[in-house]
């Protein structure tokens, strides 16, 4: 009984650890986009601030960088997606004795590290820019282009085997039926081979279209004059991070969570339907469809309504909501704070300098010995600056604040903490 | 009824390598006719039909369909339509869209192919199952959607790859009247593709029997079931009885075999065979377990056997006699039964009688197996 019980909770709390350890890092992520501190983090919660968004939104480098992930994205769908299904056509084709050789090769690509893809790639259509005699600014030199092609080198065999998997259950009896009935290869291969692979064409494609998105190790040496989103990132990350980047985070997740969401309402709708048409005839059917109008049937349109809904509401409180008044509140208390602790140091000091006095006037032989020498002077150190600054600081000016609190809050974080200490010792 | 498009194959060979798939195949088929390539799986037959159908080229000779060569001419140029084993149902298309993909490839509005799956779907019983797809569709009823798709591109010879194989008995022996009603009605020619003889033989105008690439006899059902050209023929259609031996003595159109176990025969020669048996050939003779009758037991003579009976059942209409046979196979006596007593026999010795002409003698050759 008790190790039944015990074993119960292990396994719950080994499945909190664990789903902690999936998803707390993106929680906590997705939750610092909407706190004012100008560095991402989730406490002391502040205000609540859309800010963050509308950085982002400002920041050219990372819509640049959107942008070419999105034309590098297509661009690898279409290349990888087409070179995959020729691959895995050719792969129900082979002489059978070839089949495993050519699978081990057509397979090697992802086993190939991306930084070796991405080097060859520019080394590889480097020589061939420069044996065709062009100049560095050919379109094979273009970082569109190599990122395309570098990419597609191993994303068409991830490609192949989505493609390969759902060939396998082609019966190529289907293609012979309709040549049979007269139709051409080419009309074979659009109507009976192609409706066939659609769905695993688009899983494919979605596959392709991330695994573009999210590539950085190829792309790092192909991009050229196109930096992708996760080149701009990394670039962006070393000058430090802002909640923007965050911001950008909370909206790739919202929209994957999203159309994951859709695509099984899809699947559940579609077992649905499938198992109400094996024991409904034709004309039960049409009455029991129709029911639930032109959106049931349209998992895209219900997406779409949602989606505006979610944007438009989104959009509306954030505009209505001003988190100004609170970061100014913020930013006065800390001041006040800021402001006492100065004077109770003062007070101390003062204390002290006068207990000092007393020490001196009693005992002359004391020598100048400091209660607290290195606590107090490193405070000292510390402390004096900062208060210079925040002073100094403009307290409205929020852009101001902006690049400045960086600094500011870099050390008031850690310096707030400390002087509490210091004050209970 | 119009006489319909006839196939000839002529002189085919069709190798896979060194493997020969079909050896040196002369076919005729009549234009309208119902006829059949029956023989146990592997023997060759699908291959013929891929050769007519075109899924296939002949290693060497020519097939022939309305007399013209179709030599290097593809399966969707040729007049034929197949229907698959499996029938190969489009899975994604509706029942109506199966059936009239060749207008949908001829270019055909989507009202005419509606009108015309309308009207195929009335012939073979299905009206208003047009907007199903095949997957909600039972056996017997895809069977007819495949049926009907190949009628509809209106083909003069349909060919049919062993379509009844994967339905129950039940439905399996209803599909074949109604198979061959179809043919009657539309009057094209029928290439029929089977292992199961009932299937050939109920419902074929003409039967080819193949064994191992080779084409043994081609005939009616009637002439293969009684007169079998070779010894496969004989022991493929149908059950029989097989007395191994040598030709004595040749009378005419009749032969006496010294058999191995049940002492001197007289035979009919089948009609293929007849001049071709010398004295002294190895032989075998054949007899139907339902052309065997009991005699008094010891009657001596060259149209009696006498064997032990080794066990015996009822089967309704028939008493099923099982004796020692030769060459390890049961000798099988079936008397019909018309309510006669009959008495256990299991252990002791009977003997049977035949008359001559129900007992077919071949040269010695290769029996199908069980």
């Amino acid at each position: 009984m008790t190790t039944d019980k015990i074993i119960r909770v292990s396994i719950w709390v080994y499945l909190g650890i664990f789903f902690a350890y999936l998803l707390g890092p993106l929680i906590i992520m997705s939750v610092t986009a909407f706190n004012s501190p100008s560095f991402p983090r989730m406490t002391p919660w502040e205000c609540l601030t859309f800010n963050w968004f509308g950085e982002l939104f400002r920041d050219e480098r990372i819509l640049n960088g959107i942008w070419n992930s999105i034309l590098v994205g297509f661009g690898t769908v279409i290349l990888s997606v087409s070179m995959g299904l020729a691959g895995a056509l050719m792969l129900t084709q082979i002489w059978p004795k070839l089949r495993a050789t050519y699978y081990t090769i057509i397979i090697a690509p992802i086993l190939i590290p991306g930084v070796v893809i991405g080097i060859s790639t520019l080394v590889f259509w480097d020589r061939i820019n420069r044996m065709l005699g062009l100049g560095a600014d050919s379109f094979l030199s273009n970082g569109l282009f190599l990122t395309i092609i570098g990419q597609s080198t191993f994303i068409a065999s991830y490609c192949m085997l989505v493609l390969v998997a759902r060939l396998q259950r082609y019966d190529i009896a289907l293609t012979e039926a309709a040549l049979d009935l007269g139709a051409t290869h080419a009309q074979a291969f659009r109507k009976v081979l192609m409706p066939f692979m659609m769905p695993a064409l688009l899983s494919a494609s979605v596959l392709a279209f991330l695994a573009s998105f999210e590539n950085y190790n190829t792309t790092t040496f192909t991009f050229g004059e196109y930096p992708t989103l996760t080149i701009e990132l990394a670039q962006k990350v070393r000058y430090g991070i802002t909640p923007a980047i965050s911001a950008l985070a909370f909206m790739i997740v919202a929209l994957t969570v999203f159309f994951a969401l859709i695509n099984e309402a899809n699947i559940k709708r579609k077992k649905m339907i499938a198992d109400a048409r094996k024991d409904a005839t034709v004309g039960e059917l049409a009455g029991k469809i129709e029911v639930p109008g032109i959106i049931s049937r349209n998992p895209a349109a219900i997406a779409l309504i949602v989606l505006v809904i979610g944007v438009v509401s989104v959009t509306a409180s954030a505009m209505a909501y001003s988190p100004d008044q609170c970061i100014a509140n913020v930013q006065e208390q800390k001041r006040l704070e800021t402001e006492k602790r100065i004077q109770e140091l003062r007070d101390r000091r003062a204390k002290e300098a006068a207990e000092k006095a007393a020490a001196e006037g009693a005992e002359g032989g004391a020598t100048q010995t400091a209660p607290k020498p290195s606590n107090n002077s490193g405070f000292g150190g510390v402390f004096a600056p900062n208060t210079l600054n925040n002073e100094g600081a403009d307290e409205g000016a929020s852009d101001e604040g902006a690049d400045g609190t960086s600094n500011n809050s870099g050390f008031g974080n850690v310096f707030a903490p400390n002087s509490l200490g210091t004050d209970d010792n | 009824m119009s006489a319909g498009v006839g196939v000839d194959l002529e002189n085919l060979w069709i190798r896979f390598g060194d493997f020969v798939a079909v050896r040196d195949a002369n076919v005729h088929i009549k234009g309208g006719d119902f006829f059949s390539f029956l023989g146990p799986s592997g023997c060759g037959k699908t291959t013929i039909l891929r050769a007519v159908s075109g899924f296939l080229e002949p290693s060497e000779g020519n097939v022939l369909i309305g007399g013209n060569n179709m030599k290097g001419i593809g399966p969707n140029k040729r007049p034929t339509a197949l229907i698959f084993q499996n029938l190969a149902l489009f899975p994604l298309m509706k029942v109506w869209e199966n059936i009239t993909f060749s207008m949908e490839i001829a270019g055909a509005s989507a009202r005419d192919r509606r009108k015309r799956a309308d009207e195929l779907l009335d012939m073979i019983a299905l009206p208003g199952q047009g907007d199903k797809l095949p997957s909600e569709l039972s056996g017997g009823q895809r069977q007819r959607v495949a049926i009907a798709r190949a009628l509809c591109a209106e083909p003069d010879v349909l060919l049919l790859d062993e379509p009844l194989s994967a339905l129950d008995l039940k439905l399996r022996q209803h599909m074949r009247t109604e198979l061959r009603e179809i043919q009657k009605r539309v009057g094209i020619t029928f290439i029929y593709i089977t292992h199961d003889q009932g299937e050939a033989l109920t419902m074929s105008d003409d039967i080819a029997v193949m064994r191992a690439g080779v084409i043994d006899q081609i005939a009616d059902g009637k002439t293969i079931y009684n007169d079998p050209a070779t010894a496969f023929a004989a022991s493929f259609v149908g059950e029989n009885n097989v007395f191994r031996g040598k030709v004595l003595e040749v009378r005419g159109d009749q032969a006496l075999i010294r058999t191995n176990r049940s002492g001197d025969l007289l035979s009919r020669i089948s009609t293929a065979n007849q001049g071709k048996m010398n004295v002294g050939d190895d032989a075998m003779m054949f007899i139907r377990p339902e052309a065997l009758s009991l005699a008094p037991t010891g009657t001596q003579g060259d149209h009696f056997v006498t064997a032990k009976v080794n066990h015996e059942e009822f089967e309704g209409n028939s008493f099923n006699i099982f004796m020692e046979g030769d060459g390890g196979k049961e000798l099988k006596v079936a008397i019909p039964n018309h309510g006669q007593s009959f008495d256990d026999h299991s252990g002791q010795d009977m003997t049977l009688e035949y008359d001559v002409n129900n007992a077919v003698a071949v040269p010695a050759g290769e029996l199908a197996a069980e």
